[in-house]
């Protein structure tokens, strides 16, 4: 199939999956006609008509309540929402109904709401936001946060055939930087399962999203003066696959967890939480983290740059756990 | 399982140490890392840490002894770490032979010789077996699991971790038994760093005497004589302490150094006005911006690196017949402290801004006053500058610091009526002496380099950072 940026195997998979099952539905601002503020709808809305390919008005909350609604009757709609910042303003409705509904009424919302996120493309405050520990925090969703092509595309079709409720976020600075080869074939990536990117003994270093890049250049630079790190995409952040983790730093007995999230309330502190419930006695130095500031996206780019987390900043967290 | 404490070599051109004062009694227990005793060698003053934990043993080298780097000074009991049973009543410390080397011929005696004999404090005995905390070794969980699974007890490992810490790798090679309790790769370290640059042949200095090469500090110098009959001094009331390490080695350095070079001194006069407004105008910004107080002193440095580029003769050593031009301009500056004085060195003052060395400064100064620089920080200079100026002085004549040949004297500060134009104005000035050595240095060039710096101060043009 020749090389995919991100943007594409998004693209496939609402298009395969739409294909697939009659009941898959592209509901968001500007989905149909314009084909999405990035294109990832394009050509949708000529292909599925406007019943399938819906245009909304401004408004968030609208967006996901009709997608809830939809999901009652049967159907299974996909939510963009245009820059995930904004996925707040339908908190009531993803927190309150469509989070509980299953638990309360025995209403499962099958509905992916999607859309980009995060930092590092100069979107300031309004249009790079990393809001995942909100709905990690809300019990009765799922939430993904992948890195690469291929499990963008796996997980997208995961998540559209889950019969949860699942959050998706995409890394909008990952869009068009990450080209990679994937399969024909129709597949899946299992959610809830973190991906070992890198094998390594000294440390491990746990991370997702646009930042597991950064993580595994970090790694190789640490490699060249004899620190082996194993690097951990989450790709799930909800349900965490603690398992994966807690193997590995059984392992290394040493663990560093960088996200482009920031710092208080980020998963770093439930990861540590984690160690040190359930491999307290194979930790060999605190747990470290290299995150984000505390501090909303600074839209200077220099200002940008000092908040996020970048190569030189985990490597020299690395190189302190590793010497601790 | 006992461990021998030696006497460290505190830098590579030192071979010697005296123990100054004793931080623990034998019976006490003592921390890894924790202080153990107090040393003065020709460089500096320094708390030396206990290299293992465990209870003190046995004292083998008593306060005010000299002996060779790697002289076992006392023995720590490892494994009586645990059973610490109340302590025993200290026993007598043995004095050690103590092999004090003497390469030089004919010492002076060394004036042991304090008449009154020094009034021994009672020793105090401790109120019996103070409950102590047990020895805390930092570690970490899985060290901790580790070491009880293979029933090994922590405060024998050797931890290499940040901090002293027991690391993984520490338990490690603690459990496949290939640990060195007492590896000490210090002398291997040493060793390397001993393969400089090997000093040119020279004929020997006919002044030294047989001294050799890097003799200031050696024992030819009657550093110590005293000018009358003894019994002239000992008259009236009076009290006899005897003369700290530090002050000792302080004359041996300054009469050596009057010994050796012919001092000459050059007073010139500085208007300050443009420097001090400068200052005045930028030191709250700059102390805020960086966190440091803008003192005058960075001046003075920036101005010297100016005389001294332009007049090298002054950045130079003399060995013998051969003068050794440094091409690095590294400079001193004398530290007055409590107990006497020291010159830590601004290495590379030439490639530093108004704002590195005086960070660099301040650096310097804070660790000569809680005792920890070290020895490198104060080898190495080129060309010293000392302040008499800041309690109060019009102006000093200093003493060189060898092997330097000159050195700059600060005087204060202060606003004297000046003649400019033939008219009379207020002017913040300020006299500086400069003492250099006539052997290298000449009265032309002394002046020279006096006006450089002179000028370069009363132009101020560089920016501070």
């Amino acid at each position: 199939m020749g090389q995919v940026t991100f943007l594409d195997a998004i693209k496939q998979a609402m298009q395969e999956e739409m294909e697939r099952d009659p009941t898959v539905v592209l509901i968001g601002e500007d989905v149909g006609v314009y084909g999405g503020a990035f294109k990832t709808s394009e050509g949708l809305l000529a292909k599925f008509g406007w019943e399938r390919v819906i245009d909304t008005p401004i408004s968030e909350s609208a967006i996901v309540g009709a997608a809830c609604g939809m999901s009652y009757l049967g159907l299974r709609p996909i939510a963009e929402m245009q820059f995930i910042d904004f996925i707040v303003c339908a908190f009531n409705q993803i927190t309150n109904f469509v989070a509980k509904g299953h638990y309360l009424w025995d209403a499962p919302a099958p509905i992916v709401i999607r859309g980009p996120a995060g930092g590092g493309v100069h979107g300031g405050p309004f249009h790079s936001a990393n809001p995942e520990m909100y709905f990690v925090h809300t019990p009765g969703l799922k939430v993904i946060y992948p890195s690469t092509p291929y499990d963008a595309k796996g997980l997208l079709k995961a998540a559209i055939r889950d019969n949860n409720p699942v959050l998706f976020f995409e890394h909008k600075f990952l869009y068009r930087r990450i080209k990679e080869e994937i399969p024909e074939d129709d597949y899946v990536v299992p959610i809830g399962k973190a991906a070992v990117r890198r094998e390594g003994k000294h440390l491990t270093i746990v991370s997702y999203a646009a930042m597991m890049h950064t993580a595994l250049e970090a790694a190789d630079e640490l490699a060249k003066s004899g620190i082996e790190a194993e690097v951990i995409d989450l790709r799930t952040l909800a349900p965490l696959d603690s398992d994966t983790i807690v193997e590995s730093v059984k392992k290394t007995n040493r663990c560093l967890v960088v996200h482009e999230d920031t710092k208080t309330g980020g998963i770093a502190g439930e990861i540590a939480a984690i160690l040190c419930e359930r491999a307290f006695g194979h930790l060999d130095g605190p747990l470290m983290r290299v995150t984000a500031l505390d501090t909303p996206v600074p839209y200077a780019p220099t200002l940008e740059e000092y908040f996020l987390p970048n190569k030189e900043k985990v490597v020299h967290a690395a190189r302190e756990l590793a010497r601790y | 399982m006992a461990a021998d404490v030696v006497m460290p070599q505190m830098g590579e051109s030192i071979f010697e140490g005296t123990i100054t004062k004793w931080l623990k009694k034998p019976g006490d227990k003592v921390e890894r890392d924790e202080p153990l005793f107090e040393i003065s060698t020709d460089k500096v003053d320094a708390e030396i840490p206990s290299p293992s934990a465990g209870v003190l043993k046995e004292i083998k080298v008593s306060e005010g002894q000299t002996v060779p780097i790697n002289t076992v000074v006392a023995v720590i009991d490892a494994a009586g770490a645990a059973a610490a049973a109340p302590a025993p009543a200290p026993a007598k410390a043995t004095p050690a032979p103590a092999p004090v080397p003497v390469p030089v011929a004919a010492p002076a005696p060394k004036p042991q010789i304090v008449p009154p004999p020094a009034p021994q404090p009672a020793a105090v005995a401790p109120a019996a077996s103070a409950t102590k905390e047990a020895a805390r070794v930092h570690s970490s969980p899985l060290v901790r699991r580790m070491a009880k699974e293979h029933g090994i007890d922590l405060t024998t490992v050797p931890g290499t971790g940040s901090g002293g810490r027991v690391s993984k790798q520490d338990i490690e090679a603690a459990i496949s038994g290939s640990a060195a309790p007492a590896a000490v790769s210090a002398p291997a370290a040493a060793a390397s760093a001993a393969q400089r640059v090997a000093p040119p042949p020279v004929a020997p200095a006919p002044l030294a005497g047989g001294g050799g090469p890097a003799a200031h500090g050696t024992q030819y110098v009657p550093a110590l004589q005293i000018g009358v009959p003894r019994e002239r001094i000992y008259h009236g009331d009076y009290e006899v302490e005897p003369l700290s390490n530090m002050r000792q080695k302080i004359a041996e350095h300054m009469v050596a150094s009057k010994h050796v070079s012919p001092h000459v001194y050059s007073v010139d006069e500085i208007d300050m006005t443009k420097v001090a407004a400068l200052r005045a105008k930028s030191k709250d910004e700059f102390e805020k911006s960086y966190g440091t107080k803008l003192t005058f002193m960075p001046f003075f440095v920036k101005a010297v690196v100016a005389g001294l580029r332009a007049f090298p003769p002054l950045n130079s050593s003399l060995d013998g017949t051969n003068v050794v031009r440094h091409k690095e301009i590294n400079i001193g500056i004398a530290v007055a402290l409590d107990w006497g004085l020291i010159v830590p060195v601004i290495k590379n003052a030439d490639e530093k801004n108004i704002l590195g060395i005086q960070r660099t400064m301040n650096d310097l100064a804070d660790r000569a006053r809680t005792k920890k620089l070290k020895p490198e920080e104060v080898q190495e200079g080129t060309f010293s500058i000392t302040n008499p100026g800041v309690f109060g002085g019009l102006f000093g004549m200093p003493v060189i610091s060898q092997p330097n040949v000159g050195i700059l004297g600060l005087g204060a500060i202060e606003k004297r009526p000046v003649v400019i134009n033939d008219s009379i104005a207020i002017r913040s000035m300020c006299y500086v002496t400069l003492s250099y050595d006539h052997r290298v240095v000449d009265g032309a060039i002394a002046h020279q380099f006096l006006h450089k710096v002179k000028e370069t101060l009363e132009n101020w043009s560089e920016p501070l950072v």
